[in-house]
């Protein structure tokens, strides 16, 4: 299957690689898939204190050329938004986006799910409850 | 000069040698006879073309020309093969023994045979991807017709003790089939000497064109009968019934005796390429050789690069080397190849492998080039790993509680 160019795009020269302080109170980070599965994306989110804007998101994946994609290109929406903002981003955007076939559909669906554990992990450091989220069972 | 892309899925298919091609040229369109025509000059050139090409045919595996039946491909000869003695020896017994590692071909004719009644076992093979011989003479029943273990595996290239599974096969009156696809024309293959009853490969994994294949069938100590599946004309000793694809037996012929002439030289030469690529991959962190590097074939390796996913590695250099890699996410299904899961590989590594498969016409440069790709994306990728990064500082994979999903 040939692979769209935005993917290979993000491939190539993927956006915000790295690694944030796990430990920082303003930080949230989201672990989700599992290496027996072909992809683990880890998702995080900066957040700033007083206007709870996500000022910084970085990304680390384990994954096919689409599972990087994803996870590129989410950190790319997340920056600049508001957390309540960042909730709001639906897999199917980043499928459109990324123009991504449909044995592909799960790692879109796994760079949501990154987004909102990150958006939890950030909320139980700041004494919020979690949110819970519809299962989108893609995958 | 180096001329991308480079080819290294040869385990899929090989170029076809032009030599090959230049024999078959003149059977389209100048002797385009039908071989069955017994009454004209156009048949009997045709036929002349399928005597001799069965004959080069036979003498690169050492059999008679009359033990070759000419199929369309290996999957064809492992349906003629197993199905056909299962119903040719219905009244002796029903049972088959084939191992986990084989090809789809024989997986699955296998599971069709148990819904029609037959019983199966499915050995599992060792560590090394060997099959352990002594479950192998445990298994046999006194209802058991049929013995079916490939030659060599087509991820990983290993070879199974052929003679010593013989052996046990005549020791209880069992025959022996072999997928031996991977391995005809690149190692040498000898029905008597390594005692095979049954056995299937095909042209175009030996420089020769596709949809031609035979099976071999012993006529001799003992005579071995398969039944056809497919009606028709009796074609091929009533066997396999079909017109003959004289082009195509007329170019797998050739291909035979190119393989015959030249595999020595050809192995000798390969396999100082192969270990040249698995040496310097090796050099890499994490990396690991799946199969026995022991009882292999010469031109194949298969490696896994630990932390980083096959398909994502694949697309690091996929347009200027095409290789083929173990991870599912190259096929529509979600299960990484069962070959590796069961050599006892978990997922994790299973995900992470790549199947080189290097050619008679793979050269030192294209090996370099691919060298240094290879090594360059699997460092790359491993930074954006956060499997990697773990590993590095010193977390256990195995204690994390993953979101399966």
């Amino acid at each position: 299957m040939a692979y769209s160019e935005k993917v290979i795009d993000h491939y190539s020269n993927p956006k915000n690689v790295g690694t944030l302080d796990k430990a920082s109170k303003n930080v949230g980070t989201g672990l989700v898939g599992a290496p027996e599965c072909g992809d683990v994306m880890r998702l995080q989110i900066e957040v700033d204190d007083t206007t709870g804007i996500i000022r910084d998101a970085k990304f680390k994946t384990f994954g096919c050329g689409s599972a990087i994609a994803s996870s590129s290109l989410a950190t790319e929406w997340l920056k600049g938004k508001t957390v309540d903002q960042a909730i709001a981003i639906d897999n199917m955007d980043i499928v459109e986006e990324l123009n991504l076939p449909p044995v592909k559909i799960h790692c879109s669906v796994l760079a949501e799910d990154a987004i909102k554990a990150a958006i939890n992990d950030y909320r139980v450091k700041n004494g919020l409850e979690q949110l819970v989220f519809e299962e989108k069972g893609v995958h | 000069m180096l001329k991308l892309p480079i080819y290294l899925d040869n385990n899929a298919t090989t170029p076809m040698d032009p030599r090959v091609l230049e024999t078959m040229i003149p059977y389209f369109t100048q002797h385009f006879g039908n071989a069955a025509s017994r009454n004209h000059p156009f048949g009997w050139e045709a036929e002349e073309a399928v005597d001799y090409a069965r004959e080069q045919v036979a003498k690169l595996i050492g059999a008679d020309p009359k033990e070759i039946i000419f199929t369309s491909g290996a999957t064809e000869g492992d349906n003629l093969g197993i199905k056909g003695v299962y119903e040719m020896y219905a009244s002796k017994g029903n049972h088959i023994i084939t191992a986990t590692t084989e090809h789809k071909a024989v997986l699955d004719t296998c599971k069709h045979i148990e819904k029609l009644g037959g019983e199966v076992t499915y050995l599992e093979v060792k560590e090394n991807g060997l099959i352990d011989l002594t479950e192998l003479e445990a298994a046999i029943r006194p209802t058991t017709i049929l013995i079916a273990i490939m030659y060599a595996n087509n991820e990983i290239g290993v070879i199974q003790p052929v003679r010593e599974i013989a052996a046990i096969a005549k020791k209880h009156g069992v025959l022996f089939f072999t997928d031996a696809t991977q391995a005809v024309g690149k190692v040498p293959v000898d029905v008597q000497k390594d005692g095979i009853d049954l056995m299937t490969f095909t042209g175009h994994k030996m420089y020769g064109p596709k949809g031609i294949g035979a099976l071999y069938v012993r006529r001799k100590n003992p005579r071995v009968k398969v039944t056809a599946q497919m009606d028709g004309g009796g074609h091929e000793r009533g066997m396999r019934s079909g017109t003959l694809n004289v082009p195509g037996i007329v170019g797998f012929g050739k291909a035979c005796e190119l393989c015959r002439l030249e595999m020595e030289e050809d192995a000798k030469r390969i396999s100082v390429l192969r270990d040249k690529l698995e040496t310097e991959l090796m050099k890499l962190e994490e990396a690991y050789i799946n199969g026995t590097p022991e009882h292999r074939l010469p031109h194949v390796t298969n490696i896994s690069f630990k932390h980083v996913e096959g398909e994502g590695l694949l697309m690091g250099f996929n347009k200027n080397i095409a290789l083929s890699s173990g991870s599912a996410c190259t096929s529509a299904s979600l299960e990484p190849s069962y070959v590796l899961k069961a050599l006892g590989l978990g997922d994790d590594l299973a995900h992470s492998s790549l199947r080189f498969g290097l050619s008679r016409f793979t050269t030192e440069e294209e090996i370099d080039y691919t060298i240094k790709a290879i090594s360059e994306t699997v460092l790359k990728l491993r930074e954006m790993s956060p499997l990697w990064e773990m590993y590095k500082e010193g977390i256990d994979l195995s204690t994390i509680e993953w979101a399966h999903h």
